[in-house]
């Protein structure tokens, strides 16, 4: 089973969020008739041929499969919309605004519906490159709070395998802060002082080793 | 909070309520109790209508292998059931493993124990006999008088320390459907959290709790 019995890996495996990015909806042309399919997920349908209509993903990859439809690329799959959002994704500090499973459904697209895409090579570079962008940020972002206490941390616009990703990592991370500083509040002025000097140390040790792990795993 | 935005919260909450599908609903169950540290409480309801929606589907199913209908669509049902299946159950399997985990806690603390259905009890009455069998016959009995209790240390011991307990503590990645304003992290030194709806935030577990409770926040 695609389970992760590890407490402090991550709860969801990968293709557990694949799981969950196949019910996002995409816009397909069946090229068969068919009457709707009443699901327990959903109402699609009628399927007509040359009529556009929305399915999930999952629904979508099937057809394709079966070679009972084509699939329209989602509009931000478009070479010039990633070019944009690689330029403002170096220039920027920030992250910018994806669909949360953009790797997901990009993976998946690329797999079953290469004919359907224009420019794949294109984008399938660009997506990468965003991909590396974005990473190479979460690291630098990440150095930033080992100097400070931080209690919260706000991740706008990661997508779901990133923050997927970084979730080992940021939770014990926190964690240990979390520790850390609920026991120096408690601490009465007359400690040993090596004791101190032990939890500023292992703040960036954790976090290069941790880092560390991002980047090979990628 | 004057009582206009209260009212046209409330109605927002209704109609999300409404036309969230027991899918949906069955989606965002998993994925809390997935990434959750501690067991959720059980929704029975769904649980329930899901089963039932499921049983409804595989009649189906084979009502058309019979009447032959279209090998396509009869394949095409068949995913989104096995789609469904898988869904309820990891929920359930994932509950089990918790369980599993934090047996003799979940034992003592009577919140958490009602927060299990009837078979899970069931379970966890068997699963924790089991357990305290096979340490007293492996271990324990061999161990001198004051140590042999399956739950402290030694009989010196103030409370149960033998027994594990879920990390509360965790952070976990979590993510808002609205604007909750600013968030008070329950140390008090601490300045508010302002909490955007769609954004994802890290945030301890102990804090967000009865948010998660109330289904205002999703874990992810």
């Amino acid at each position: 089973m695609a389970a992760a019995s590890e407490p402090h890996a991550s709860p969801f495996s990968a293709a557990e969020l694949e799981f969950l990015a196949e019910d996002e909806m995409i816009e397909i042309v069946p090229n068969l008739r068919m009457d709707p399919l009443n699901f327990i997920s959903g109402d699609f349908g009628p399927f007509r041929p040359q009529i556009a209509t929305q399915v999930p993903l999952w629904l979508a990859v099937a057809l394709k499969k079966r070679g009972k439809c084509t699939i329209r690329a989602p509009e931000w799959m478009s070479v010039d919309k990633l070019a944009q959002v690689l330029e403002s994704e170096r220039d920027s500090e920030k992250f910018q605004p994806l669909p949360f499973h953009y790797v997901e459904i990009s993976r998946l697209l690329f797999d079953y519906a290469r004919e359907d895409i224009p420019d794949i090579y294109m984008v399938r570079s660009l997506i990468e490159d965003i991909k590396d962008v974005r990473f190479h940020k979460i690291g630098t972002g990440l150095e930033i709070i080992s100097k400070e206490r931080t209690y919260a941390l706000r991740l706008k616009n990661l997508s779901a395998m990133e923050a997927n990703i970084v979730r080992p990592f940021i939770t014990r991370a926190l964690e240990t802060f979390y520790k850390l500083s609920s026991s120096e509040m408690i601490q009465d002025s007359d400690h040993v002082p090596n004791r101190q000097a032990q939890p500023t140390n292992r703040g960036p040790r954790l976090l290069e080793y941790l880092l560390l792990l991002i980047f090979s795993g990628n | 909070m004057d009582s206009g935005a209260g009212e046209s919260s409330a109605a927002d909450d209704y109609e999300s309520l409404m036309s969230t599908t027991d899918a949906e609903l069955l989606k965002s169950a998993w994925r809390n109790e997935k990434a959750a540290p501690e067991i959720l409480k059980f929704d029975a309801d769904l649980v329930q209508r899901s089963r039932q929606q499921i049983q409804l589907m595989e009649e189906m199913v084979d009502e058309f292998g019979k009447n032959g209908v279209d090998p396509l669509t009869v394949s095409l049902y068949q995913m989104d059931l096995d789609r469904t299946m898988f869904l309820l159950r990891s929920y359930l399997r994932t509950r089990l493993q918790k369980i599993e985990k934090y047996v003799f806690h979940i034992q003592k603390t009577a919140e958490v124990w009602n927060r299990l259905s009837r078979q899970e009890q069931k379970f966890a009455r068997r699963c924790a006999g089991d357990i305290k069998h096979h340490l007293e016959q492996s271990v324990l009995t061999k161990l001198p008088d004051q140590y042999q209790s399956h739950l402290r240390q030694s009989a010196a011991s103030e409370d149960d320390d033998m027994v594990p307990e879920p990390q509360l503590d965790a952070y976990v990645v979590c993510r808002s459907k609205r604007y909750l304003g600013a968030f008070q992290l329950d140390d008090g030194s601490e300045e508010p959290v302002n909490i955007e709806a769609d954004d994802l935030y890290a945030l301890p577990y102990k804090s967000i709790k009865p948010l998660v409770e109330s289904k205002q926040i999703d874990l992810v």
